[in-house]
């Protein structure tokens, strides 16, 4: 789950990380007083989770009253990169003279946390990985211990940065871990860490990726991260049911249970001709309602022009999803769009038998069910 | 033969007592898996599906001779549930099922696990299954048949599929490996080809990947270098795009283009790993390895 910018900086700022001075703002009066506040210049700052913002004209600096009117005109509610703007932060400009990379993110490939320093800052951290990897000083921390000071001064050093400021990154440093390891990060960065003309030390930006498993154990951030939820009316569909679900741009909507096989599902869409339109998941031992649920939300996708059901019994019941089925399907006088089944595991004879096939087409393997729903996406286009 | 679970396999049940641990128990015994124990603190003294309930992993390993653990407990508890069976004497096997355990408590259970000869699947997996001898976890047996061709993937219903290709030509399975779709995981890939290649009775192994993390590369080398025995492998999520999770934590090709499947399926093809691009295809290579 990823915090906005203000939220993240909030929880830096209050860890005693050094933050420009800013401000929220909702509406453009808001901006306007919030930066004759602040003094000039300052940056308004689209408050959307989107790479780029400041290329794609979400991110202004500004020098008087008249400028900060027009920006926050030209940003509040404007549609970046398909999100809608509804809050900019209006923050002090830093005047600096270095821009510094610095995050905490976990390992995977080692199992264990990962600092990071890089005095390539200011720049898309991932580009540097790829193109200069040695440009990244990297401390792996072991989680039994936390980070010992000398690894925080250590990774600091060898990234190269000025010593006359390296102390102060190196407690930033610690206190990012510190959050972190706390708040169940999962990355936690700033980028740019701006070095002023006095060797100040201060997070331009804020990133705080949490643990989406951790919420339970982090009701501030949980609380948060309602506030910073976005995405489309469909993955917001998706949320409320509870649903892994990503949208994307075919006309092939698929159902299935277990990541693997709905990943595989698409693949197959793909491999056979077909264009897949969504990922969704309905999760194990799935009952009807939500096998219903996941029916409706796929159909009230207008890109959707036919749908493939796929699923492996393990836990879940091939009667459950086929009386699921049924009952989304029984609702409607004429199908909306032509749904084409393929049980298989626990229960997927007697599921078959309850499935009404004046409703639906049935198949009996992966490979006919994926073929069948392509070609009817096909017939629906033509 | 078989990997991981035998005969010999005798099996506690963390969290015995919960709705999960209750039904997966008693379709464990159904299969003829030997649980001998479950564990839950304060429960000691109970019976679930006429197995006899220790406080403690230690308990239970003690005094009925437990020495393999499944982990049914709810994630918030289940990173402590998984230290405290790797903690214990005796135990050699800890199966975590769990799904959603936060990933900080698992570079713990990592860190420990390092510290041990104990092996850990999962967590967030179907479970280890040698067929007609044992099942620990949640994998439906019926579709599953005894033989030569060891199983390892990331994917519970993805392994059914694959599995159920096998078993419609006749082919059987000598021990399938769901390892579980997290970013921290215990046994990982080469983990599982470890096991299959010192197995005499593995004639073949099928490895189902899917994007995210470099396991499925890294197991592509290990191949190349060290494996006598034949593998044909599959990977899903060819279709995935960037920056969006796909359901498992682990699932996720990141914007500079690491873990996609496609590296992943040149890395096997690199080894000699024949890679399907659907399942059934993925049954005709092992038709043709074996």
């Amino acid at each position: 789950m990823r915090l906005h910018e203000y939220q993240a900086k909030q929880v830096f700022a209050d860890a005693g990380i050094p933050t420009p001075a800013s401000q929220l703002a909702e509406t453009v009066d808001e901006a306007v007083d919030a930066a004759e506040e602040i003094g000039y210049p300052v940056a308004i700052k689209a408050q959307v989770h989107v790479g780029g913002r400041g290329k794609a004209g979400g991110i202004k600096l500004v020098e008087s009253k008249e400028e900060a009117r027009e920006a926050a005109e030209d940003i509040i509610g404007m549609d970046l990169k398909g999100y809608h703007v509804s809050k900019v932060l209006v923050e002090e400009a830093v005047d600096f003279v270095n821009e510094l990379y610095v995050g905490v993110t976990m390992d995977r490939n080692e199992g264990r946390p990962v600092a990071m320093v890089s005095t390539k800052g200011g720049v898309n951290i991932e580009e540097v990985a790829e193109e200069d990897p040695d440009a990244i000083a990297r401390e792996h921390i072991d989680p039994a211990f936390g980070m010992h000071p000398f690894q925080a001064r250590k990774v600091v050093y060898e990234a190269g940065v000025d010593r006359e400021v390296a102390n102060d990154v190196a407690s930033v440093l610690t206190t990012l871990y510190q959050l972190w390891d706390d708040r169940d990060g999962a990355d936690t960065e700033i980028n740019p860490l701006m070095i002023t003309a006095d060797d100040e030390v201060i997070a331009a930006d804020a990133v705080m990726n949490i643990d989406g498993d951790a919420l339970f154990r982090q009701p501030e951030i949980a609380e948060m991260g309602e506030e910073a939820a976005e995405g489309d009316e469909l993955e917001q569909k998706a949320d409320e049911y509870g649903f892994d679900y990503v949208r994307l741009d075919g006309n092939v909507g698929i159902i299935g249970n277990g990541a693997g096989l709905v990943m595989t599902t698409l693949d197959l869409v793909d491999y056979y001709g077909g264009e897949p339109a969504n990922f969704l998941d309905v999760g194990g031992g799935a009952k009807a309602d939500r096998i219903a649920n996941a029916l409706d939300m796929v159909f009230s996708d207008d890109n959707v022009d036919s749908v493939v059901f796929n699923i492996f019994g393990g836990i879940t019941r091939g009667d459950e999803v086929a009386n699921g089925i049924n009952q989304a399907l029984e609702q409607f006088d004429e199908i909306p769009k032509p749904v084409t089944v393929r049980l298989a595991g626990t229960n997927a004879e007697e599921g078959m038998e309850i499935l009404n096939e004046d409703l639906v087409t049935v198949e009996h393997t992966l490979e006919d069910a994926v073929q069948r729903a392509v070609e009817y996406a096909k017939e629906v286009e033509a | 033969m078989s990997v991981l679970v035998d005969e010999d396999t005798r099996v506690v049940v963390q969290g015995i007592t919960g709705g999960e641990g209750k039904f997966h128990t008693e379709q464990m015994l159904e299969y003829g898996t030997n649980v001998v124990a479950g564990a839950v603190p304060g429960r000691g003294g109970q019976e679930v599906a006429g197995v006899p309930v220790f406080d403690t992993v230690q308990g239970a390993a003690r005094e009925a001779d437990a020495n393999a653990a499944v982990v049914f407990v709810p994630p918030a508890f289940a990173g402590d549930a998984c230290f405290e069976a790797l903690d214990a004497d005796g135990i050699d096997l800890v199966v975590a099922i769990t799904e959603g355990i936060p990933t900080q408590d698992m570079a713990r259970v990592y860190r420990k696990l390092q510290e041990t000869d104990t092996h850990l699947v999962g967590p967030n997996c179907p479970g280890v299954i040698t067929p007609g001898v044992a099942k620990l976890g949640i994998l439906p047996g019926n579709i599953f048949s005894s033989g030569n061709v060891g199983l390892v993937s990331r994917s519970g219903t993805l392994t059914y599929q694959v599995v159920d290709n096998l078993t419609n030509r006749g082919i059987g399975q000598s021990t399938a490996i769901g390892i579980g779709g997290d970013p921290i995981i215990g046994t990982d890939f080469i983990g599982a080809l470890e096991q299959f290649e010192a197995d005499p009775d593995t004639h073949a192994v099928v490895m189902c990947g899917e994007i995210g993390g470099e396991d499925e590369e890294e197991a592509a080398r290990y191949i190349g270098e060290h494996m006598d025995t034949p593998v044909a492998g599959f990977i899903a999520g060819r279709t995935a795009p960037p920056g969006k999770r796909m359901g498992h934590a682990g699932a996720i090709v990141s914007g500079s283009g690491t873990g996609t499947a496609q590296s992943k399926i040149t890395a096997l093809e690199d080894n000699g790993v024949p890679v399907g691009d659907t399942p059934e295809e993925v049954a005709d290579h092992v038709e043709d390895l074996l």
